[in-house]
Order: C-alpha cells, then sequence, then structure tokens
C-alpha cells in the first residue's frame, strides 16, 4: 500500500519518458542513426566522455586524500566550518560553477592566448575536481574516522615508518570507502552536462552535450535518441557498479579512542593553502567580479537583475523566484516520495524493497539530461501531456531530489538499532507504534537533512530542465545564467556573476541549514 | 500452575537445531538462571520466551495462558539487553516513561512512577539526563527500570552485566539480585559467568545440546553436576578420568571406568612423609586473596586445591581425599 504512491510516481514520470527514448531507439534502427552521422565522430564522443570521466576521477581522489586525513582524524578550530565549506561545491549549481571559473579564467587572463584553460579540457577537469572533492571527502572521511587508526599504531609500534603503515595498512583499509566514492564520482562526471558545455565551450562533445545539441539545438530528435539509449546503457552499467560498491561499504561506528590529536601545523597550513585555492579562489574571483563594473565596484549589477534584458524573455529576479516556488514543491514531493520509498526499501518485502531501490536510484545517475530528453518526448502527447504544466518543471527536479532523500534516510532508517524496536515492542508498543516512537524520532532529523539536499539540487537544477518547453515565464534560473554566460558584454556578464552570486548564496544557506540539522548523521550524499 | 511454562519448544536455524523439546518452568517470584556456554541457545530461548521469535514447536504457557500466539508487545514480560537498548532520542526519564506511556498510565502517575523507578535502582536525580552521558553501569540500571516500570509479569536479563567490568559487575549483580527478590519478581535471567549465577539464581538452569540439561539450586548443582557438561559450566576444574578398575594417580576413587569430579575444598595438601596420601609436586600456586589456588601434580594427573596458607612451588605434598570428595558423573 505504502509503495503505491512512489510506484505510481515513478512509473508515469520516470520509467515512462525512459522506456520512450528505448522505444523509439528499438524502432528506429539504432545503427543506421551512428552511421548517418558518422562512425568516428560517434566513437570520438564516447571515447571522450570516458576518459575526460576517468581523468576526473583520479585527479578528484589524489587531491582530496589530504584533506580526508585533516578532517578525519584531527580536531582544531574550525574544522566543521571547513568540512562545510568543501560541501558547498557540490551543491553549488552547475551554472554557477561554470560562472566562478569563466570569471576566474577571464581575471587570471587564461581565457586566450598561450596560456589558454577556458574552454579546454583543463577547465573541465579542474571544475569536476572542484565539484567532487566533498563526495572523496564525505564517504572516505567518514569511514576513515569510523574505522580509527589502532591498526596504524600498531604497524608503527611494530617499526613501520608513516610512510608504510599508510601505504600497508591505512591505504587497503580504505580500500571499499576509496572505491565507493570514485564510482560516484565517476559517475558524476561521466554524466556532467553544464560544465562541459560552459567551460569545455562549442567544440567539446560528450554523449550529454550532443544529446543536448541534437535535440534542442538542431531538432534532430531521431540522433538525439541514439545518443540518449547509448548513454542510458553507460550510466546504467555505472550505476549498477556504484551500488554494488555502496553495499559493501559498511561505515564502521567510531570506536571512544579518547579525543583527536592536533594536526601538524605543516598539514593544517597545506591543507588550508591547496582547498583554498581549489574551492576559495573561484568563489572569491566571482564575488569580485560580480561588484565590478567599469573598473570601478558597485552593486549595479544586483540592481540589474530587476531589468529585463533582449536576451532572456523576462527579468532575471522573475526566474530567480520562479526558481524558488519550484524548488519548494520539488521539495515537497522528492520528500514524500523518498520518504515512502525509503520506508518501503528498509522494511519492505525483499522484492519490492530491492526493486525500489534501485528504481529510484537510477534517476541519480540516469543522469538529468536523459531525464529531461525523456520527458521532452514522452509527456508532451496523450496520455500524459504536461507541455503547459506548471508541475513539469518541479517533477522533473522531485525526481533528480528523490534518490538524495533515499541516500540520507534509508542508512538512517537502516541504522535504527533492531533491538530499539525489540525493546519498545517488548514494553508494549504495537508494530505502528514501533515506527512512530522509534524509527520516526531517530529518522527526522534524516529527513530534514534529504529535504534540504533536495532544495538545493533544485535551485541549481540544469541539465533536465534545459530540455522542457519553456513557456517564457517559466524560465529558472540557472537556464537565465546559462543564456547570460553565451553571450558575451560586459554588461550582461556582471549581470551573469551577479545572479551565479545569488544563486551560491541560496544554495549556501541550504547547506549550512543540512550541516546545522545534520549533526550525528553521517554517510550518503 | 503458575508461573512460566515451556513445553516442548524446538528451534532451528536452517539445519541447525539450536533448541529440541526443551521444557523448563519458572514458578512465580523466582528467579531462574540460564547457564550455558555460548552459542548454546540461551538468548534463541530468551527471545522465544520474549515473543521476538516464534518457536518451530511447543508452546509458552504463563499459568494457564498459552502465549505462544500472543505478539510480543502484549506478553507483559520485561527484557533487558546485553548492552545498551535505550532509546538515543530520549532522555533517561523518557526512557524509564516508555513502557508506561505506551500503555496510557496518565501523566501524573506516570511521573511519580519513573522517580519510583530511578530511585529503586539507585539514579536519583538522574531523569533529564541524556542517554549517551551514562556510565555503562549507569545505563544497564537505566535499562532494567525501563523493563521493570510496567510492572511486567516476567522479566527477562539477557547477559545483563556481560559488558561490565569485573569491580561493577559483581556489585550490580549482588544489588540486581535483592532487587529481584525483594519485589518478588519472576525472572529469567541469562549468562554464562557462574559466578553471576551463583550470586543472583534460586534456581540454575544448565543448558547442554538444545536442552536444559540439569536445573537446581546452586548449591545442590555445586555440589552433584550430574554430568560433565554441568560441571564444567559451573567452572569445576578437577575433572579426572578413571580406568576400568575405576583407578587413577590418586588411587581408587570409584567402582569401573567413567569421569568423577573431586571437589578441591574436600582435599586436603600436608607435608609428605606421613604416609597418609599420594605424594605430589607443587606446580602452580596463585594467590587469589582470600585463598591460595595451588596446582598439585601427583603422577599424571594435575589438581587444583584451595588452600588457606601459601604453598612454594616444587614443594612436594601428600594429597588428603576427605569424605565426599568423589562425585561420579555420567
Amino acid at each position: 500500500m505504502v509503495a503505491l504512491v512512489p510506484v505510481t510516481f515513478l512509473t508515469a514520470f520516470f520509467v515512462y519518458p525512459i522506456t520512450s527514448i528505448l522505444w523509439r531507439g528499438a524502432t528506429a534502427d539504432i545503427g543506421a542513426l551512428l552511421e548517418s552521422f558518422g562512425k568516428p565522430t560517434f566513437v570520438r564522443i564516447v571515447w571522450f566522455t570516458i576518459w575526460q570521466a576517468v581523468a576526473s576521477t583520479a585527479l578528484t581522489v589524489v587531491i582530496a586524500l589530504p584533506a580526508c586525513h585533516l578532517l578525519a582524524l584531527h580536531r582544531f578550530r574550525g574544522r566543521s566550518a571547513l568540512r562545510a565549506a568543501t560541501t558547498v561545491p557540490f551543491v553549488l549549481p552547475t551554472v554557477v560553477v561554470g560562472g566562478a571559473f569563466t570569471a576566474l579564467f577571464d581575471r587570471l587572463g587564461l581565457d586566450g592566448g598561450a596560456f589558454r584553460v577556458h574552454h579546454t579540457i583543463w577547465a573541465v577537469l579542474l571544475a569536476h575536481v572542484f565539484f567532487n572533492v566533498a563526495v572523496v571527502i564525505r564517504t572516505v572521511g567518514s569511514f576513515w574516522e569510523g574505522m580509527g587508526i589502532g591498526p596504524e599504531e600498531q604497524a608503527r609500534t611494530l617499526g613501520a615508518s608513516s610512510w608504510q603503515a599508510l601505504r600497508w595498512v591505512t591505504l587497503p583499509r580504505l580500500g571499499p570507502a576509496l572505491a565507493s566514492a570514485a564510482s560516484i564520482v565517476f559517475l558524476f562526471c561521466l554524466t556532467s552536462f553544464g560544465v562541459i558545455l560552459i567551460l569545455g565551450g562549442p567544440t567539446m562533445a560528450t554523449l550529454e552535450t550532443e544529446v543536448w545539441r541534437h535535440a534542442v539545438l538542431r531538432g534532430d530528435l531521431p540522433s538525439a535518441t541514439a545518443l540518449a539509449v547509448v548513454q542510458l546503457v553507460a550510466v546504467v552499467a555505472a550505476v549498477a557498479v556504484t551500488n554494488r560498491l555502496q553495499r559493501r561499504l559498511v561505515v564502521p561506528r567510531r570506536q571512544q579512542a579518547g579525543r583527536l590529536p592536533k594536526p601538524d601545523r605543516r598539514l593544517l597550513a597545506a591543507n588550508l593553502a591547496g582547498l583554498g585555492l581549489l574551492i576559495g579562489l573561484p568563489v572569491a574571483v566571482l564575488l569580485e567580479r560580480s561588484l565590478s563594473i567599469n573598473g570601478g565596484y558597485s552593486f549595479r549589477n544586483y540592481s540589474a537583475l530587476a531589468d529585463r534584458v533582449d536576451l532572456l524573455p523576462v527579468s532575471s529576479l522573475v526566474a530567480l523566484s520562479n526558481s524558488l516556488l519550484f524548488a519548494t514543491l520539488a521539495t515537497g514531493l522528492a520528500v514524500l516520495v523518498g520518504g515512502l520509498t525509503s520506508v518501503v526499501v528498509v522494511h519492505g518485502r525483499h522484492w519490492t524493497s530491492r526493486l525500489l531501490d534501485l528504481g529510484m536510484t537510477l534517476p541519480l545517475g540516469a543522469s538529468a539530461v536523459t531525464l529531461g530528453f525523456g520527458m521532452l518526448i514522452a509527456l508532451d502527447e496523450p496520455p500524459l501531456d504536461l507541455r503547459s504544466s506548471r508541475w513539469l518543471v518541479p517533477v522533473a527536479h522531485a525526481l533528480v531530489g528523490v534518490p538524495f532523500v533515499m541516500r540520507i534516510l534509508v542508512p538512517t532508517l537502516r541504522s535504527v538499532d533492531a533491538r530499539l524496536r525489540e525493546a519498545a515492542a517488548v514494553l508494549g508498543a504495537s508494530p505502528t507504534r514501533v515506527r512512530m516512537e522509534v524509527d520516526l524520532p531517530i529518522a527526522w532529523r534524516g529527513l530534514l537533512v534529504g529535504a534540504g539536499f533536495a532544495f538545493a539540487v533544485s535551485i541549481g537544477e540544469f541539465g533536465a530542465t534545459s530540455f522542457l518547453p519553456r513557456s517564457p515565464d517559466r524560465l529558472t534560473a540557472p537556464l537565465a545564467l546559462f543564456r547570460l554566460l553565451g553571450t558575451p558584454g560586459e554588461a550582461l556578464r556582471g549581470q551573469a556573476m551577479a545572479l551565479a552570486v545569488v544563486l551560491m548564496g541560496i544554495t549556501a544557506c541550504a547547506v549550512l541549514a543540512i550541516e546545522r540539522v545534520r549533526g550525528p548523521i553521517r554517510g550518503g550524499l | 500452575m503458575s508461573g512460566l511454562h515451556v513445553e516442548g519448544v524446538g528451534v532451528s536455524y536452517g539445519e541447525l537445531a539450536v533448541l529440541e523439546n526443551l521444557d523448563l518452568v519458572v514458578q512465580r517470584s523466582e528467579v531462574v538462571v540460564l547457564l550455558g556456554p555460548s552459542g548454546s541457545g540461551k538468548t534463541t530461548l530468551l527471545r522465544v520466551v520474549a515473543g521476538l521469535r516464534r518457536p518451530d514447536s511447543g508452546r509458552i504457557r504463563w499459568g494457564g495462558e498459552d502465549l505462544t500466539d500472543i505478539a510480543v508487545h502484549r506478553r507483559g514480560v520485561g527484557l533487558v539487553f546485553q548492552d545498551n537498548a535505550l532509546f538515543p532520542h530520549r532522555d533517561v526519564e523518557q526512557n524509564v516513561a516508555f513502557g508506561l506511556r505506551v500503555a496510557g498510565v496518565p501523566t501524573s502517575s506516570r511521573i511519580r512512577q519513573v522517580a519510583e523507578m530511578l530511585s529503586l535502582v539507585g539514579l536519583d536525580g538522574f531523569a533529564a539526563r541524556s542517554v549517551d552521558a551514562l556510565s555503562g553501569g549507569e545505563t544497564q540500571r537505566v535499562a532494567l527500570a525501563r523493563a521493570l516500570a510496567p510492572g511486567p509479569r516476567l522479566l527477562l536479563l539477557d547477559e545483563p552485566f556481560g559488558s561490565l567490568d569485573r569491580v561493577l559487575r559483581d556489585r550490580l549483580v549482588g544489588e540486581v539480585g535483592g532487587l529481584l527478590r525483594s519485589l518478588g519478581q519472576t525472572a529469567l535471567h541469562v549468562t554464562h559467568d557462574r559466578d553471576e549465577a551463583f550470586a543472583i539464581a534460586d534456581r540454575i538452569a544448565v543448558l547442554g545440546k538444545g536442552r536444559i540439561e540439569r536445573i537446581g539450586t546452586p548449591t545442590e548443582l555445586w555440589a552433584e553436576p550430574g554430568t560433565v557438561h554441568v560441571a564444567r559450566c559451573l567452572g569445576h576444574q578437577n575433572l579426572i578420568e578413571l580406568d576400568s578398575g575405576g583407578r587413577c594417580a590418586l588411587g581408587r576413587l570409584h567402582e569401573g571406568a567413567g569421569t568423577v569430579l573431586v571437589h578441591g575444598d574436600r582435599v586436603v595438601i600436608g607435608p609428605s612423609g606421613d604416609g597418609r596420601g599420594p605424594v605430589g609436586t607443587v606446580v602452580e600456586s596463585v594467590f587469589r586473596g582470600e585463598i591460595t589456588l595451588v596446582r598439585v601434580r601427583v603422577g599424571n594427573l594435575v589438581i587444583g586445591v584451595p588452600s588457606t596458607e601459601r604453598v612454594d612451588v616444587g614443594s612436594e605434598v601428600a594429597v588428603v581425599l576427605e569424605p565426599g570428595a568423589v562425585v561420579p558423573l555420567d
């Protein structure tokens, strides 16, 4: 019974669109389609999509490890602030990140000439690391913190140098967490869209960007379908691997081994400098750039947000208020659907829970672009004609948000000790009462955290939204920002930066709220 | 027919039969301790009685009432887990009040009863504490108060002191034993620790091969364990194999082959050379406070004897068995 709501939702807005893509693909002879736009081109696109994801993942893990070490095993003033700061990039809208790095390259003179970074692979790799460092810090860091350093101390007393202890004891012990984190980062990079579109430039082509270019810019739905099918297969494979690795990952409970030591000064300084450069600098330059106008500083870029420019059907301010409304609706939907699904996944009968678990994780990977494209081709005709519905965007955002709610809620529900339920039952609580008195209060924080993530995700959602029919008055802020960024001109650039800062502010507020509520809840991004 | 009656209970996990046709009676106001090594099915039996697991066969009755098909939350039993199953999101008072609240006891009398319970377990003034801030012993006291608060007809304790250190454990065992007796509380208590069993039990039931192998008061069981398994569970050390003539290095102890128990406290060691018994060599002498535990090697046997005097390792002593020292086992 409880399963009915999420199943209906998932079927109508996820399974149906995705099947539409597959159905069209199957009936349209993919081979011929791929042939039609040239085999070498196609191979080049697939190859580039995969290797940029691999390279981004490797870089991210290597760069994040020192920060994991610092945050997991040490205690210092500002530790939780630093942790929160590293989380901010992950939830920043892709378009904002695109804007920040555009501003950075612009200011450092890296957008042209001999040291051009803008519109090269380096820009994309840099932005991917910026985004995903948080994933590694969260996953590996909390695992590291939980597993403690007992065996390392053992190794040291047996004569291992700190390097040997790291190499032979720590890294192997971290193995499951590293694998899990890397698989998630890989998945995110494989489905990266906004970053590549903005920072990679008009010639950089991955499966995601090409689906969009064919479908939206050229109106060539058959070619877009063929690419989407390939992307779907790749992503499902990657999601399956990720799920396997995640399932194996049991975050150990922190042993009470006394208080954590203070970090070495050099470790702290190096980490702060590294993270400052990587995370702080782009954000700082974005702020600076949003205030600068004609060589001076003022808030004029911000006040200009209320003005309509020719490029956009409505002013940026209207787009922002649209975004806030959609995000509120989407959060409500995501919490409802994700909450019910989590309960079924944790307490339902075996096969229903497995099915829903997999089904609900898919949207996380099945790429916002694929989702948007599916909704574009499936929901514009009966039986489900939502072209003009104001629910279309919130529904798409909720679908993207549900996996986030579940990632937080499912582990929280699972972590409720079975003996607590037994204790409640022995004390006379009926099964329903046990849910209300034991599970709900413990999961409550998880639900709030999940809602925060769903909100942050919706505010910045770009991939799916970029496909959805745009009645002018439903323009969202990220879409407006994308268009502003894509157009040259000092005034528009300034307005773009101001809009990016406002979006960043909203998401940062959501993240800070999450961090406040989060408290002891660990794991699961 | 009052009290708890476990009748012919069987439980298997897949191929493995943990309990087989087990019978057990706990009289009203009696504290029975289930003693057995880990994996002997003690906890499983407790879960069956609590209603957390259905037995594959057999019935659970209270008085004339068949509890087997009654859901766990309607059984009116209390259960204390080995470690911390306190609700982490509630404070001490709310934890203890849980059962009363579920039963619909009005707030005013609930508060009074919780205060009484906390004072009973020696935790006056702990009501508003967070359960995270409790020590191991305090945690178990709260768990006990929580289980006792709704006034269960039967209290089940699953190794409640298992995670505490020795000193704290001894103190708490004594207190809880006294508390259960003063309340006239019927209780079934599981442990693998014989000292705990001795301290708390009216009767001890030793579990072996899925059944109650033997049941009796601590003194009865200690004097005559009956079987080798029970003797081991109770911590007897001097289990001696006899040859077909009933002999061993200490002499002829019984009519035929088999295993006998030699009660160390009925063995006297004295200076060698007076010819009163076989002579052995002291191989170990461990000071235990009130007594010194002396191990003496006689031929191929090593026998443990509690002694009030200290004896040096390596000295030769005569070993004399007093009447009643030897008890045959099955």
